[in-house]
């Protein structure tokens, strides 16, 4: 937010490390948080607020990925994976044992969890390069098992129809009843995220990445962190997963295949690795791109190509759009969305007197 | 002198090989608590080598490493750290983008217990321990004089800066022993003085064991209790400074013999 420090003295060490440490900056987020909980659901009609649903449960997975990827340093293609374990593992939750989601949530995300950890074995001997050949083996497999093992998938088909969650015995039907229930979840991710890492456990997931050998000598083993943060972002994947599931009505194997790990590397590469802000830019940025571009083409588009040609164009347009702005961020502005923001907000913390 | 304080490290003839090289070669080694030791030699002596087999980098190929009575050859170095051991680094490993504040929070690392799930909630139990810590931490802060640096980004900061900060984090484990591998090293005539003065308040205040690394003469005669030389591998001389400025073997594997000296003029 647009705030100024002068005229603020902490007294405790626990108002300097808070989240929020100035009163107006605490405000601002108030008044954010009433404008998309009260004012959007109402203002907004249902077209647009399942867009914002898609954005809230796209904020949970790629504030996952970034725990692994932005403040670990550990490279993952097999986000995608680990969702469709939460989301099969749900499914089947419901239809065997009609679960409710206060069960289906968190079992999803244990399951993947574990999957994630096992998956994450190998980053103790292998780096970078090597790792994400080894995640993406990881994807391929679990893809793989989900669509050929009738007990997990469903049968022939591989998907399996899910209700939708009910709270106190009511379903949640419109989007805006779904809009509500996923915000609680991305704001539980955002809160979890941010404490994360400002304490114990995330400085040391971000002591892993910088300096590992440094990070071991003061104590921290780094075997247990890396699978700590893989097990963690796996978590929050396969609680995407679920979530996802909820949203669709149905589990598919095809929706968590391996352009979707690479959606999420380009979120968190795009709003800003290790940044729970840029995780959230990135989530918005990469969900309503491919959305705007399709409206931009279908309104304007119609003056240069033929119809039968924008079909083709539409897709293709959106790989193209990504690819160039994954290279864009990574050359221009590595720290992403949330670096171009930082540097607004700096701009006009000293504005007018810039000098 | 009274009662002699007990032996905290005992190390007994290691060795370690790397192919042909034999850069550590049956050195034994016995550290009293509160003695500040240095460890000189010529380059390549096995110095740091040494350091390394004490802080669990290597594992020894021969000998044992007893800590307080307790065997920790071969144990993992964060292991190793949680017993109390800390030390510092020739090259400076600092976590670059972290502030002087976090570097130094993270030496707390080990005396800190918030796992995953209460860091998570962190409101209650991570934010007490946070709170408690955050007081050690600029106790630390107060005494090596970083006020004004707390929340900067360590790679901004001057080279003898850095030492420092990574001298912060090595104390905030609360070591019993500190190994300090070249803590003066590329400082000037000041920055050593600071660091010297640092280092033996410690020692002194805190009782805290120290194996030093120092190629500076002048500051390790001045500071230490005790010397041992190494040199190509092997223990050369082990006493007290004025003993060890005075043996034959020492002055040869600085200096060469006239002899040597001959050789290499002939050559």
């Amino acid at each position: 937010m647009f705030h100024r420090e002068s005229g603020v003295f902490k007294t405790s060490y626990a108002a300097d490390m808070a989240l929020y440490p100035l009163p107006i900056a605490k405000w601002a987020v108030a008044a954010l948080a009433g404008l998309f909980i009260v004012i959007v659901p109402l203002a907004l009609d249902e077209y647009y607020v399942s867009i914002l649903d898609l954005i809230l449960i796209a904020i949970v997975g790629a504030l996952g990925l970034n725990i692994l990827v932005g403040y670990t340093g550990q490279i993952s293609i097999g986000h995608g994976a680990f969702m469709s374990v939460g989301a099969y593992t749900a499914a089947n939750l419901v239809v065997h044992l009609g679960a409710p989601f206060w069960v289906t949530i968190p079992a999803g995300g244990l399951m993947a969890a574990l999957v994630g950890a096992v998956v994450g074995i190998p980053s103790l001997r292998i780096k970078g390069i090597y790792l994400a050949i080894a995640t993406l083996a990881a994807q391929l497999i679990i893809e793989w098992t989900i669509n050929h093992v009738p007990a997990i998938s469903g049968g022939v088909q591989a998907s399996i129809q899910v209700p939708r969650p009910s709270l106190f015995g009511t379903p949640l039907e419109s989007q805006t009843q779904l809009y509500l229930f996923l915000m609680a979840f991305a704001v539980l991710a955002i809160v979890g995220t941010s404490n994360l890492a400002r304490s114990r456990v995330g400085r040391a997931f971000i002591a892993v990445r910088d300096q590992d050998i440094a990070a071991e000598i003061i104590g921290i083993s780094i075997f247990r962190y890396k699978l700590w943060a893989f097990a963690i972002s796996s978590f929050y994947a396969g609680v995407t997963g679920v979530l996802y599931t909820y949203y669709l009505g149905i589990a598919n194997y095809e929706q968590f295949q391996i352009t979707v790990s690479i959606d999420y590397l380009a979120m968190i590469i795009i709003g800003g690795l290790g940044s729970v802000l840029g995780s959230i830019f990135g989530a918005a940025f990469v969900t309503l791109l491919p959305i705007v571009t399709r409206w931009f083409l279908e309104s304007f588009g119609a003056f240069i190509f033929s119809q039968a040609d924008l079909a083709n164009i539409i897709p293709n347009l959106r790989l193209i759009l990504f690819g160039s702005l994954i290279i864009f961020f990574l050359v221009v502005e590595p720290e992403g969305l949330n670096r171009l923001w930082r540097n607004v907000r700096n701009y006009f913390r000293v504005w007018p007197f810039s000098y | 002198m009274g009662a002699q304080p007990e032996v905290q490290l005992a190390v007994s003839s290691v060795s370690k090989h790397f192919g042909g090289v034999r850069a550590v070669e049956g050195i034994g080694l016995s550290v009293r608590c509160g003695e500040l030791i240095s460890i000189i030699g010529p380059n390549g002596a096995g110095k740091t080598s040494f350091l390394n087999m004490i802080s669990g980098f290597y594992r020894p190929d021969t000998g044992s490493i007893m800590f307080e009575g307790r065997d920790i050859t071969g144990e993992r170095p964060s292991r190793i750290a949680a017993l109390g051991i800390a030390r510092t680094f020739q090259n400076i490993a600092l976590f670059s983008g972290m502030t002087v504040l976090d570097n130094i929070m993270l030496g707390r690392h080990v005396r800190m217990k918030a796992g995953v799930l209460s860091s998570f909630i962190y409101w209650g139990l991570a934010q007490k321990e946070e709170v408690t810590n955050r007081a050690r931490v600029e106790e630390l802060v107060e005494f090596l004089e970083l006020e004004d640096l707390r929340k900067q980004p360590t790679s901004g900061l001057a080279y003898g800066l850095r030492k420092r900060v990574e001298l912060a984090r090595a104390l905030a484990l609360d070591p019993k022993l500190l190994l300090l591998d070249e803590p003066m090293g590329g400082m000037n005539q000041e920055e050593k003085e600071d660091m010297a003065r640092f280092i033996l308040d410690v020692n002194q205040q805190w009782g805290t064991t120290i194996i030093l690394i120092e190629h500076d003469m002048a500051v390790v005669m001045d500071i230490s209790d005790r010397v041992a030389v190494l040199d190509r591998g092997r223990k050369i001389a082990d006493g007290s400074p004025g003993e060890v400025q005075g043996n034959a073997d020492v002055i040869r594997a600085y200096l060469g013999t006239a002899k040597d000296r001959q050789e290499v003029a002939a050559a």
